[in-house]
Order: structure tokens, then C-alpha cells, then sequence
């Protein structure tokens, strides 16, 4: 007999199998998915997900007798009182006491539960979209690097060396100079050491030719052995490194919001939504994100999320100091060259007529330029707010959504449109068409 | 004598230490005779994977074990179903999988009942001799998760997905049940392959493809003229094996693919003949595996509790009227009869004397035993020994009911009458070949539009489930390149009940 322990065995042999699943069903995965979110607050994305889909896609059929049909002869354990001849009333259909059988794999048929890993639903959920100006345009001027394998090289550190290689070469050019092997001189000792006990009187083995010629023979290949030596400088290899600039792979996520008195908790939900929406969606493409909360009202401060989201403050309204709270922080702590910028703007729409100059010089000079997107998102309290006509801050934004291709402007009303409108923001212009 | 181990953890040490015990009085006492053992540790994810691939650990990949797996998944992960104990492979030497969360007991439970019990009937029963290979098996099931692969690269993931559904569909119809099986193993299907491959190579010519001349079309025999069904061999009842010969139109690697789907049917044929008998065996051997231990203190009061536990869990059989019935367990009946049989060699009642004058008293139970497991299938098992005394003990009875009647006929019960009825019904019950629909390819009409024309004979009116035969035929169909008909005709009277048919596979 004997014992194995496979635990150590490769894990997840099941991974191909469930590849091949999901593939299998899709597009009910990913319509339940999108429904899941809808229903559900997405800020507390669960862990893992637990997913019902229709099962009839995933339906093997196999050539079976119907139950229902033909003369049916059974026999069954634990009689209590029948006697022979005895009529029993046949159980409703779909089983029960008496029914024979159910379903061939004792499961319902019309629905298929199962769940989804948090990885797996995010990628479903945020699929095919994708960040507009992915990559960080100032990466070769990034100071970080990381290493990478390019070859080798005949100089280097003794911690680089590639043994491989250099055995390699020391035996080729061993072989090609012919270097007396060990067992070849072993040989020839043997050789020697016979003979000289063939010749017991030591005088006569001074004398004898062929002890003689033996062991100059030996002697010669010893000095072959010396002077080529076993591992020559130039045998040597190591393995060779090359600096690559580092892409940046730390984002930041600005979040404004207008937290003045005009705002309503709903819209403050909409907005939230919307944060998160995009953190998830920005975590999934950068290692390492942190978020900058600003609330302003007549005036702008960064403050922590709990705060941002439920503290109350009254006041006016003016959007430039958001803005410039926003630079101050860039400026303190978020060099533009080491971090990507995103930023996200939540609001009624209502702005001090007077401080729209200000915004669009801030935005023009001093945000956009730095970030890599900047989305606003006008939130609407009721469905009669969107026919309302344009607010301030729209009025202010509209241009810009024209000139530059890393700001965008949308409206949400309700719920269910942030989803839409997130995709449509971040569904890639080639896939839109 | 000291006891194997104490507490719940094991240890290799223990495992080992029990292992000999186990063996000491499987072999000497009992008398088995087995293929050597190869126990293996795995995890419980591990275990869900082998179940999902039908008990098998070296599968081909394929999105509906992907299905089971998550299925199974999420009911371990609920707590509503806990995961088996084991799972064992008919191979030489025969592979047996526990995992680790069990105690030292249960794997003792766990060694006694697969790597012993089962060990044995695998490698005595007449079936499983005459049916499987099981020196061949793994390295079979590497050749096919190899193959199968290379085919996915070689042809595209989803032509061999597609290929695999209609495959899987049809293989319970993909068994020879008569003929005796031909020696396979791996290096014969590569060297067929190669074979294949290498006269394809030889024999290709781009010139006479380009250049062949256009032959007039040969003038189409006449309609009335018999058709060559000789050649096919017909009626035929392994569609598989039919397909794989006869389709006009497969790919080289796509009847290879057929192939291998239909080795595995056969495969698992005679577990599917043998349950009660495997798991009886199986089960009757642990218990008195444990039960020795136990008496000669090799097993302390604790761990015999915890096995009691288990077993008796396992043989658990609710009656028919209870919410948690979901079918006779073939534990159950298994294990009791061979109780009953123990029972009736040894303090035989006047009653089984004259049911059972060869075997009652006989005192020596385990050489019936043997000699049972040897010979016989589950239909043929409980024709022949199902008693009286295990009826009553069961309460047993039968039940008859016609399609559009509303009420059950209680046709049979424990009483004089019934005994010989309730065997009977209760053998057909277990007959497969009464359970799973007889179809045959009757004819394909190679002369005209290549109609492949199927029978399936319907006994007792029990018809087939339409939506699926539906779409099984669908599979049928583009397997075989052609329209396919499914004619559903009465055995007694010859009358057709039904015709179902696919015009166009869909491709």
C-alpha cells in the first residue's frame, strides 16, 4: 500500500471547467449580474455573489422516459397500513410522498444558483470598459524603475551568474581542447600500477620501456589537465539586468461635491453611487488608489468620507473654491508626474452666477491639464428637474466637454441611470460605434 | 492489544498502523481479494472536483463538469450537503481519495469500505472483469484529457464543446451491452491516430486535387432498390459506436472524440448495474472490519461510536412517506441483505430453509458471500436473494398505477402472496436495461436523402420526454451530417406512437 498526499497538488484544477461554464452562460451571467447591481446598494459590494440564472441553457438532455407516461411499477420501504389491493391517491405532480422519481439530478429545472467570486462579478460587471488615457502620458520621464531579465552578458556580479550557461561553455571549450578527462587518466594509473605489479623487482621496472612510455604519457596529460584549466574567466556568463521605467501605477481619485443646502440626501445617494461606481471601477486598474474627499459650499475642505457624505453645512454656493481646495492638495501631495489624477464632481448644478469665469480659468489652467479624467455629474432630484433648463454650471461646463476629450458632463436623475450613464462614460469610443 | 490511534487527528503513522490492522482481517478473515492500494490525501476542493468530473480526477475539461462543480459548490458551502467521505477508482492499483478533514476514525471507516470493500468487487465481479480495464484506465483517461486538449487547440475551443454536448447526450445509448469487449488501451488509440495522420500525409496530392477531372455524376439507383443496409450492420443500438463508424461526414478526430466518450460509457456501465451490490459489499465489509477492531480493542469506545455514527447515517433509509425520501438507498438495501445472507447460513428459520435450501445453514456466509459478489448484478442479486425476512423487515411494497388513472394500485405487500411479486418488481427496478429507453438505428437511407431512421421500443406505453428527445435528436443530427427521424413504436402491438424528427442539423 501506499500513501499520497495530493494536497499540495496543484489547486483550482477546476478553473478550466468553470472558464468553459461562464463562457457557456454569458450573456444570462452577465444580465444577472447587471440586475444584481441594480437592486443593490453597490457600495457594499459583497464578497462573493450569489447568482441565479436560467437553467435552460445549461440543459444537457439525455434520451429518458417521461415519468408521466406508461404503466408505472414501483416498489417502495416503510409500509404503514396498506394491504393488497388497496388504492392510493397519486401524489400532485412534482413529487412527494409515493412519486417515483423527480428530476434526474434532484435539482429544480428552471433555475440555476451559483456563485460568482467578487473577481468574477467585477469583471462581468465592468466589463469591457475602459479607462480613457490609461496609461500615465509622462511615463518615460517616471524616476522609478524596475528591472528586467535581458539576456547575459560576460561580466557582472558573482550573485548574477547563470551556472547553465557557464558549465556550458567551460564543457564545450573542454571537449573541443581536448582535456583529458578524469577516467581517462584513472586508466592510465590503473594501467600503470598493474604493470608495475607485473614487475615485482623494482630495478626491472625502472628499466622496463613500457612503464616508461606509460608514464610519460601520464604525465603529459597532467599537464594538459594544469593548463586548461576545469573553469576559465572565459566561460563565464551572468545573467543581465536592464532598467525599464516604471509606469505609474498609483492613482488618485478626487472627489467633489456640492454640499450646500440645495442638495437633498437622494442626490447625495446618486452621487455616492457614483463615486463608488468609479473606485471600484479605477481600483481594478491601478495597484495602489486613494481618494480625496472635498465638500464645499461657499467655501472648500477636505475632509474624511463619513463627514463628506453625512455631515450637514449650510451656505452659499461657489464651485471655484472646490476647485482650488483641489489644486492646493495636487500641489501638496499629489505630484502630477508620480500620480494619475482622476476626479469626480457631483452636483445640483446651482453655481453663483459670478464665480463662472472663475471655474472655467481653474479648470482650463490649472485641473485639466493634470488629470487624466474629470467627470461631472449633474444629479437631478426628480424626474420634472431634468426638462429644467440649463443650470449654471452646466452652462459653464458645456464647452469643455467640446474641447477637451478628457472631461465629460452627464445628468442623472434616478437610480438606475448611473449605471448607463458610468458605462457610457468609460465604453470606448471604437465599441460605442 | 493497544489501540491504533487515539483522538481524532491522523497522522500518516496511524493511517499506516490502521492500514495493516484493516488489511490483517480483510485478507485473512475475510478473505478479499484485492488490487494493491494506492491511498491518496486530498483537500475538499480537490474533492469537489473529482466529483464533478464524474468521480474521476483526470478528466478532459468540459463546461458542464465547470456546472456540477459550482452546483455542488454551493450546497457544501450552504451546509446542506456534506461532501462523501471518498471516492475510489476501478484501476489497478486501485486508487482510493480521503480527505483530509476526516478524523482518524472515519478514515479507518473510510480505508475498510473503498480500498477494501469496493477493492474487491471491482476486481472480482464478473462485470467489471469482462467490462473495464482497469490496468489501462488512467493511462486512458491521460490519452483522452491529452487528446482532447490538443484537439481544442488545434480545432477551436467551441467545435469541440459542441462536439462533446451531442457526445455526452448520447452516452447512455453509447454502451455495447452484449458483445465482449476488445482489448483498448492508450498506445493502441495513438498509434491509430498516427496511423491516420501519416496515410493522409502519404496519400495527399495537390495536383490531382486541382486537376481531377469531373466525373459524371453515377446514375442514382433506383428508389425501389434495397438499400445497402448491410453495410451499416443495422439494427444497431450503440448510437455512439454507430456514429463513430457510420457518419459521413466526421472528421477523423471528431470519431476519435466519439471514441473516447464512448469508452467511458462503458466504463461506467457496470457501476451503474451493480449499485446496491457495490455499496452492499462495500459497506457489509467496513462493518465488520470496524466491529473486529473494535473487539480486539485495536479500536477504542470513542472511535467506534464515531463509526457507528457514520454508518448508521449511511444506511439511513426514510420511508416512503417521509419529507426526507428520495428513493430506495442502496446502502441500505445493500448492506441488509448481506446481513440477511449472513443470517441464513448461519440460524436459518424453516422459512428460509425452503427458500433458500442451498445456502440455509451452511455456516460458512462469507463464501456465499464471495462467491455472490463474484457472479452476479443487481437484478440478478435480488432475484436471487431477497427473503421474506428482509420484506417484512423493510416493509416493502409495490405499487402499479396506469398513465390516466388517478390512483395507485397497491399491487403487492409483505404477506405470502407478495413476497415472489415484490422480488420480481423490485429486481425489474433495478434491471438498466428496462430503465433506460431501447433505442436502435434502424435504417439510414444512404440512396436518397441519408435519413437516419431510429426506433425506439416502447414498452408498457412509457414514452419518451419529448422536449429532451427533441433536442437530443438535434445532437443526433449534426453528428451525422443529415436529417434523422426518431419513430416511437409499441413493442406488443408494432403500432407508432409518436414521430419526432430533426430536417436540418443545424451546423
Amino acid at each position: 500500500m501506499r500513501i499520497f498526499d495530493r494536497r499540495r497538488n496543484p489547486q483550482g484544477k477546476s478553473l478550466a471547467n468553470r472558464q468553459r461554464f461562464m463562457r457557456r452562460a454569458k450573456r444570462q451571467v452577465t444580465e444577472a449580474v447587471r440586475q444584481a447591481s441594480s437592486d443593490r446598494s453597490i457600495r457594499d459590494m459583497p464578497g462573493e455573489e450569489k447568482i441565479v440564472i436560467p437553467a435552460d441553457s445549461l440543459h444537457e438532455p439525455r434520451l429518458r422516459h417521461d415519468p408521466r407516461t406508461g404503466q408505472q411499477d414501483g416498489v417502495l420501504p416503510g409500509n404503514k397500513h396498506f394491504r393488497q389491493g388497496d388504492r392510493v391517491r397519486r401524489p400532485p405532480e412534482g413529487g412527494g410522498s409515493g412519486g417515483r422519481e423527480g428530476s434526474p439530478d434532484g435539482e429544480g429545472e428552471d433555475a440555476f444558483t451559483f456563485v460568482l467570486s467578487r473577481e468574477e462579478f467585477l469583471d462581468i460587471f465592468l466589463e469591457d470598459l475602459q479607462l480613457p488615457d490609461l496609461m500615465k502620458k509622462s511615463v518615460t520621464r517616471s524616476e522609478q524603475v524596475s528591472y528586467q531579465r535581458a539576456g547575459f552578458t560576460a561580466s557582472g556580479a558573482p550573485t548574477n551568474i547563470n551556472l547553465l550557461r557557464t558549465m556550458r561553455n567551460s564543457l564545450s571549450r573542454r571537449i573541443a581542447l581536448r582535456r583529458p578527462g578524469r577516467g581517462e587518466m584513472a586508466e592510465l594509473e590503473r594501467e600503470i600500477e598493474a604493470r608495475e605489479a607485473q614487475l615485482a623487482e623494482k630495478s626491472e621496472a625502472e628499466n622496463d620501456p613500457e612503464l616508461i612510455a606509460l608514464r610519460a604519457r601520464l604525465e603529459r596529460l597532467r599537464r594538459r589537465a594544469r593548463e586548461i584549466p576545469f573553469l576559465d574567466p572565459l566561460d563565464l556568463r551572468f545573467n543581465r539586468f536592464e532598467a525599464v521605467p516604471k509606469p505609474v501605477t498609483q492613482a488618485v481619485m478626487f472627489c467633489l461635491m456640492d454640499v450646500s443646502g440645495s442638495m437633498s440626501e437622494e442626490m447625495k445617494d446618486l452621487a455616492k453611487r457614483f463615486f463608488t461606481l468609479l473606485y471600484l471601477f479605477i481600483q481594478r486598474r491601478y495597484r495602489h488608489v486613494e481618494i480625496v474627499f472635498i465638500r464645499h459650499t461657499h467655501r472648500a475642505e477636505e475632509v474624511d468620507e463619513e463627514t463628506f457624505f453625512y455631515s450637514r453645512e449650510t451656505g452659499g454656493t461657489l464651485v471655484s473654491t472646490a476647485l482650488e481646495e483641489m489644486r492646493r492638495v495636487i500641489d501638496a501631495r499629489y505630484s502630477p508626474a508620480d500620480w494619475n489624477i482622476y476626479a469626480a464632481q457631483a452636483s445640483d448644478g446651482d453655481n453663483m452666477t459670478a464665480d463662472g469665469p472663475q471655474v472655467a480659468a481653474l479648470l482650463e489652467k490649472d485641473i485639466l491639464p493634470f488629470t487624466q479624467y474629470y467627470a461631472y455629474i449633474e444629479v437631478a432630484g426628480g424626474v420634472g428637474e431634468l426638462l429644467r433648463t440649463r443650470s449654471n454650471l452646466w452652462q459653464t461646463y458645456a464647452p469643455f466637454s467640446e474641447s477637451h476629450a478628457n472631461f465629460a458632463a452627464r445628468r442623472v436623475a434616478k437610480r438606475s441611470d448611473i449605471y448607463p450613464v458610468f458605462r457610457e462614460l468609460f465604453t470606448p469610443e471604437t465599441e460605442r460605434a | 492489544m493497544t489501540t491504533l490511534f487515539s483522538g481524532g487527528d491522523w497522522s500518516y503513522d496511524s493511517l499506516e498502523r490502521s492500514y495493516q490492522a484493516i488489511e490483517a482481517i480483510a485478507l485473512g478473515e475475510l478473505g478479499l481479494e484485492i488490487y494493491p492500494n494506492q491511498i491518496e490525501v486530498i483537500t475538499a476542493e480537490q474533492m469537489l472536483d473529482a466529483y464533478a468530473s464524474i468521480g474521476l480526477p483526470l478528466m478532459y475539461n468540459h463546461w458542464s463538469f465547470g456546472k456540477q462543480f459550482a452546483h455542488n459548490e454551493l450546497l457544501y458551502r450552504k451546509g446542506a450537503r456534506g461532501l462523501a467521505y471518498e471516492i475510489v477508482i476501478n484501476a489497478n492499483p486501485c486508487v482510493s481519495y480521503i480527505m483530509e478533514d476526516n478524523s482518524m476514525a472515519m478514515q479507518a471507516l473510510v480505508m475498510a469500505h473503498a480500498a477494501f470493500g469496493h477493492n474487491h468487487f471491482f476486481r472480482n465481479n464478473h462485470l467489471f472483469r469482462q467490462w473495464t480495464d482497469a490496468d489501462a484506465i488512467l493511462d486512458y483517461l491521460a490519452f483522452a484529457k491529452g487528446y482532447i486538449a490538443h484537439c481544442e487547440e488545434r480545432y477551436g475551443a467551441r467545435a469541440v464543446e459542441r462536439l462533446l454536448d451531442a457526445a455526452h447526450a448520447l452516452m447512455d445509448q453509447g454502451v455495447n451491452r452484449y458483445q465482449r469487449k476488445r482489448r483498448t488501451g492508450p498506445q493502441w488509440s495513438e498509434a491509430r491516430e498516427r496511423e491516420r495522420r501519416a496515410y493522409a500525409e502519404a496519400s495527399y496530392d495537390d495536383l490531382w486535387t486541382r486537376t481531377r477531372p469531373h466525373a459524371p455524376e453515377p446514375p442514382r439507383a433506383r428508389p425501389d432498390a434495397p438499400a445497402p443496409d448491410e453495410a451499416l450492420d443495422l439494427p444497431e443500438e450503440n448510437l455512439l459506436y454507430f456514429l463513430e463508424k457510420h457518419a459521413p461526414r466526421l472528421a477523423p478526430w471528431q470519431r476519435e472524440i466519439l471514441r473516447i466518450v464512448r469508452q467511458l460509457a462503458q466504463y461506467f456501465y457496470p457501476q451503474k448495474q451493480t449499485k446496491v451490490m457495490n455499496e452492499g459489499c462495500a459497506t457489509y465489509v467496513h462493518y465488520r472490519v470496524m466491529n473486529r477492531l473494535h473487539e480486539q480493542g485495536q479500536l477504542s469506545d470513542g472511535g467506534y461510536l464515531e463509526f457507528l455514527h457514520a454508518h448508521t447515517a449511511v444506511i439511513f433509509q426514510p420511508d416512503f412517506d417521509d419529507p426526507r425520501f428520495g428513493g430506495a438507498n442502496p446502502y441500505t438495501l445493500g448492506f441488509e441483505m448481506m446481513r440477511d445472507i449472513e443470517r441464513i447460513c448461519r440460524e436459518p428459520s424453516e422459512e428460509d430453509r425452503s427458500w433458500f435450501p442451498d445456502i440455509a445453514g451452511c455456516g460458512t456466509p462469507m463464501e456465499v458471500l464471495r462467491d455472490a459478489w463474484v457472479e452476479y448484478r443487481d437484478e440478478s442479486f435480488l432475484l436471487q436473494f431477497l427473503s421474506p425476512s428482509l420484506i417484512r423487515k423493510l416493509r416493502l411494497f409495490e405499487l402499479t398505477g396506469e398513465e390516466d388513472e388517478p390512483d395507485y394500485l397497491v399491487a403487492a405487500i409483505h404477506n405470502e402472496q407478495g413476497y415472489q411479486k415484490i422480488r420480481r418488481a423490485l429486481a425489474r427496478q433495478y434491471d438498466v436495461s428496462l430503465h433506460e429507453p431501447d433505442i436502435q438505428v434502424v435504417g439510414a437511407d444512404l440512396q436518397g436523402d441519408r435519413t437516419l431512421l431510429l426506433q425506439h421500443q416502447v414498452y408498457d406505453g412509457r414514452r419518451l420526454d419529448e422536449a429532451d428527445a427533441t433536442l437530443v435528436l438535434h445532437h443526433i443530427a449534426r453528428l451525422w451530417g443529415y436529417p434523422v427521424v426518431l419513430l416511437e413504436v409499441d413493442a406488443a402491438s408494432g403500432a407508432t406512437w409518436r414521430r419526432l424528427h430533426c430536417h436540418q442539423p443545424d451546423s
